[in-house]
């Protein structure tokens, strides 16, 4: 993102030549070096949600083998090292490798459309964030293939993920691969929050921003601010193995409870980041099943943010049990159920919406607001857990697993899942069948609850969590067995979507530009949209250009066909943080192998530290500074040099 | 609750039972709420007046509708009774629940370890030490206070029927107490994932009448009885040389405290941290194969030949 020279962009009106004059400047080149080049945010996008669902699809196979190793009681199918690595590996895969990457990938995809921008703030950036996703993803995965997946679950206490009682490389791979995914991330959130800022289309004052973006950027303000700490946790773990010091090793005046705190202080912001964003699409989906604007949007909005601030005070509910002092433990109780108010107000504004409106049943509204009360029990579980006394019963019990589950598979899958029959028909350009997705919703809702509502019971019978086997006699054989069968019918629930989506990919009803009558930028566009994505920047008046004039409203009309022009190079334009006056006219880089070098090159730096050879890493750092001049380069076409004679 | 052992929905002890009826409050308000939410949220769904897909949704008339922040203030006023209510109920009883006792009967210091327990009885006093693993006896009616010890890696020491959760920390002493109000046989059980048999680190809490407690406590004081028959007196010459690199019997040469101490070992209703029942049969099974038991226990399969097998049960079955 560069500030090109101050001249006035023309405003014209679409046209045939002007948009094979952005073609040829946007479109990517095909085949394979297309591929490994590009920075259009669609493909980025689309990348990031492949390569998620395929992470998903591993970490559900891994948990349907521990669901058949807990069946019944005494069973010996797992040993315990396999167990342990696997219940680690599903938790780091669902958590780190599939929740919060799918909704990047969504965001990715639909941010410069529903912002009415040719592309996000840093493209280049873009394509770094996904290739490095990719290769940590390959980093962590080849530790648990080759035997050394994680063993100390999901948060990895210490002193058990420490050398003296973890002397494989298990928890080295894990180390090395969250250092080197918290730099796709923060890389990520840097460039939300910039384009959230800087890349709205004219008139989009902030109070217009569809909620799906308010969602993203608060979850990645909060990743920008909370990531270094578990980096920095790791970091400190990988030296107290690999050389000896002793951040955490108490017998040498280290703290085992640091890795806690700065691990919560990431984790528990972290939870709030991969639902926030999934909020935000039921928030934006719902409403167009309902056939009116979403009710409360400012405070919906607000109490987005409220959540993610109260969710920095909340960490330390995660360590009741850890004998900190009690004036402290009842701050964070009160700030845990405080917390609860801004979840309730998304709450009852979804429900306000269905009935305030008229609501059509299709797949995805199904998906939408079954998620309100996937979200209220996950919702009132954490309420329990919010007091002291109680979580000091039910913490580290199957109950807090049940809670974990409706959390992220009800307010992260359902709505991803939802968000997928809504936006494929953008992103593809065919729908999703609906009927095979009513068999799809219904077998994914009935097996999802029948595998974890009873395990809040399980729990409250008292069986602790992350144990590869149980004694018969302790009353949870019955709910184990439903739980299992459960999670199997939840496994097919999710199949079935998967073969949805190849048999809709080839022979779905085609959707035109705007096949729901939605009312937000992206449907302004074809479907797919074309590699520039607006041909004329649009100039927008509300919050639902394309329902205007419909819902009584006078004298607001956005323009989406008639603006900027912007074809003098990659353009775009930048405009003002609050407001979105037009402010500069945004210089895109093309295509590049940078990023991908860049991130071979880092990758290689892990790989090298891992395997403590100093060489391999010293030319993975040449490899990533050469990636670095060739992309910090100056060009002209860039503005960020000046023609020699100018 | 007999059927589960573990549950937290019954209670024995003081601390369990200033806890049981907020559990039970706030298990109430969220099975409500999930219950009134549904209701409002189906009714809605089914006010639906088409289904279909996006040819429906197209033709379905836009509507402007009213504003609907009634519906959001409403709800939140709704919702902040029972939050206020837990929040001050939770206040009160973590009060309460959090603080330990003035004046405690005894303390006795418990040591979490990869995969057992192990407890000492009143430290300040050497004339009333002992040692035990994996079985508390406490006296109903009095409170008893715990310091816990994190011997290796993180463990959390819970007795659902007594008290919540206290993680025992390499590096700090944290404080929990037990008091029962009825005699019994509570179980306990880790709950912080501390490796592989993390499964099979349970443990028992006995409170018995005062009387009884006075009783087991005078004769865990006692040393381990001399040994009287000949394949006791070749037993116990095994276990001194092979038991005693780890184990400890008071009154022999078997001194290392590195696994649990043997001596009182037949009084205890369990081993292997709560995963056998305490028979000759279990015991022999034990001792032979403990990996088949617990694989990755610290403990090695010794392979015995028959007669040192059954010299060592002899000695063993003594010890009571």
């Amino acid at each position: 993102m560069r500030a090109a020279d101050y001249r006035t962009p023309l405003i014209g009106v679409d046209s045939v030549e002007h948009q094979s004059k952005l073609m040829r400047l946007w479109e990517t080149e095909p085949g394979l070096k297309g591929f490994l080049t590009t920075v259009d945010h669609k493909q980025i996008g689309i990348r990031y949600i492949v390569t998620a669902f395929i992470l998903l699809a591993v970490g559900g196979i891994e948990a349907l083998v521990m669901r058949l190793q807990l069946a019944g009681p005494n069973l010996s199918l797992l040993t315990p090292e396999q167990y342990d690595e696997l219940f680690s590996t599903h938790g780091m895969t669902m958590i780190f490798l599939y929740a919060s990457p799918v909704l990047s990938g969504f965001s990715n995809y639909l941010w410069p459309l529903l912002l009415g921008s040719r592309d996000m703030a840093f493209p280049r950036v873009n394509a770094l964030s996904y290739w490095i996703y990719l290769a940590s993803a390959i980093f962590l995965y080849a530790g648990f293939l080759t035997g050394h997946g994680p063993n100390d679950g999901w948060f990895n206490y210490v002193p058990y993920a420490n050398h003296d009682y973890n002397p494989g490389l298990n928890e080295d791979f894990y180390s090395l691969g969250m250092v080197l995914l918290g730099i796709s991330v923060t890389a990520g959130a840097a460039n939300f929050i910039v384009t959230a800022m800087r890349t709205r289309a004219p008139g989009m004052s902030i109070n217009k921003v569809p909620i799906l973006i308010w969602g993203t950027l608060t979850a990645n303000a909060a990743n920008l601010v909370v990531v270094p700490a578990v980096s920095l946790a790791f970091f400190l773990l990988w030296m107290d193995r690999q050389f000896g010091t002793h951040f955490y090793d108490s017998h040498a005046g280290g703290q085992p409870l640091l890795w806690q705190h700065l691990f919560w202080i990431f984790g528990h912001p972290w939870v709030y980041a991969i639902v926030l964003p999934a909020m935000g699409m039921v928030s934006d989906g719902l409403p167009v099943f309902c056939r009116r604007p979403l009710v409360g949007y400012s405070v919906v909005a607000l109490s987005t943010v409220a959540t993610m601030i109260l969710g920095f005070g909340v960490w330390v509910h995660h360590m009741f049990a850890t004998g900190l002092p009690g004036l402290g433990l009842s701050f964070f109780s009160g700030a845990s159920i405080v917390i609860v108010i801004p979840s309730a107000v998304a709450v009852f504004a979804w429900l306000a919406t269905i009935w305030l409106g008229r609501p059509v049943i299709t797949t995805a509204f199904l998906y939408f607001s079954s998620m309100i009360l996937l979200f209220v029990i996950g919702g009132v579980s954490g309420f329990m857990t919010a007091s002291v006394p109680v979580d000091w019963q039910l913490t580290d019990t199957y109950f807090v697993v049940a809670h974990i589950h409706y959390v992220l598979i009800g307010i992260n899958l359902f709505p991803v899942l939802g968000g997928a029959y809504f936006w494929f028909p953008k992103m593809t350009g065919r729908f999703l069948d609906e009927r095979l997705g009513r068999w799809n919703f219904w077998t994914t809702f009935i097996g999802f609850n029948l595998a974890f509502l009873p395990m809040h019971l399980t729990g409250l019978l008292g069986m602790p969590r992350r144990v590869y086997t149980y004694a018969d006699g302790m009353g949870w054989d019955t709910l184990n067995l439903i739980t299992t069968v459960g999670s199997f019918v939840l496994a097919i629930g999710i199949l079935l979507f998967f073969i949805n989506v190849f048999r809709s990919l080839r022979s779905g009803v085609p959707a035109g530009a705007n096949p729901w009558d939605a009312p937000t930028l992206e449907w302004a566009v074809s479907s797919p949209p074309p590699p520039y994505n607006f041909a004329v920047i649009p100039t927008v008046a509300s919050r639902h250009p394309l329902w205007e004039g419909r819902l009584g409203e006078d004298g607001i009309v956005s323009s989406v066909d008639r603006g900027m022009l912007l074809d003098e190079g990659k353009e775009t334009i930048g405009t003002t943080a609050l407001d979105a006056d037009p402010d500069m006219i945004l210089e895109m880089p093309e295509d590049s192998f940078a990023p991908l070098l860049l991130a071979i090159g880092a990758s290689l730096v892990f790989v090298g530290l891992l395997l403590k050879s100093w060489t391999l890493a010293g030319v993975a750092c040449a490899i990533a500074l050469i990636a670095l001049v060739l992309w910090l380069w100056p060009r002209r076409d860039l503005r960020e040099r000046e023609p020699a004679h100018g | 609750m007999h059927l589960a052992p573990l549950t937290y929905l019954s209670a024995a002890g003081t601390r369990a039972g200033i806890t049981l009826p907020l559990t039970w409050f706030t298990l109430a308000i969220a099975i409500l709420v999930c219950v009134i939410i549904a209701i409002i949220l189906w009714m809605g769904v089914k006010r639906a007046q088409s289904r279909g897909g996006a040819a429906e949704t197209r033709s379905a008339a836009l509507l402007r509708g009213a504003s609907g922040l009634n519906w959001i203030g409403v709800g939140l006023l709704i919702s902040a009774v029972p939050l206020l209510i837990t929040l001050v109920w939770t206040m009160v009883a973590l009060a309460r629940v959090g603080t330990p006792p003035q004046h405690p009967a005894f303390t006795i210091d418990v040591t979490g370890r990869q995969w057992w327990w192990d407890v000492r009885y009143d430290a300040t006093d050497p004339e009333k030490t002992f040692a035990t693993a994996n079985e508390i006896h406490i006296p109903v009616g009095q409170p008893v206070l715990v310091r816990l010890h994190g011997g290796d890696v993180i463990h959390s020491f819970w007795v659902p029927k007594l008290s919540g959760k206290t993680d025992t920390i390499p590096g700090q002493v944290n404080v929990t107490w037990l008091e029962a109000s009825r005699p019994g046989r509570f179980v306990g059980q880790c709950t912080e994932y501390c490796g592989w048999q993390h499964a099979h680190m349970a443990f028992e809490v006995v409170a018995e009448p005062p009387a009884d407690f006075e009783r087991w406590r005078a004769a865990q004081l006692q040393p381990a009885p001399e040994p009287t028959t000949p394949d006791q007196k070749r037993g116990m010459a095994w276990v001194e040389y092979r038991c005693g690199s780890c184990h400890r019997v008071a009154g022999t040469t078997a001194g290392a405290t590195a696994a649990p101490d043997l001596t009182h070992l037949m009084s205890r209703h369990k081993i292997a941290a709560g995963t056998l029942v305490n028979t000759p049969g279990t015991l022999a099974g034990w001792i032979q194969l403990p990996q088949q038991v617990k694989p990755g226990a610290l403990m090695p399969n010794q392979y015995l030949t028959g007669q040192q097998l059954s010299d060592t049960l002899a000695y063993l079955e003594t010890l009571k």
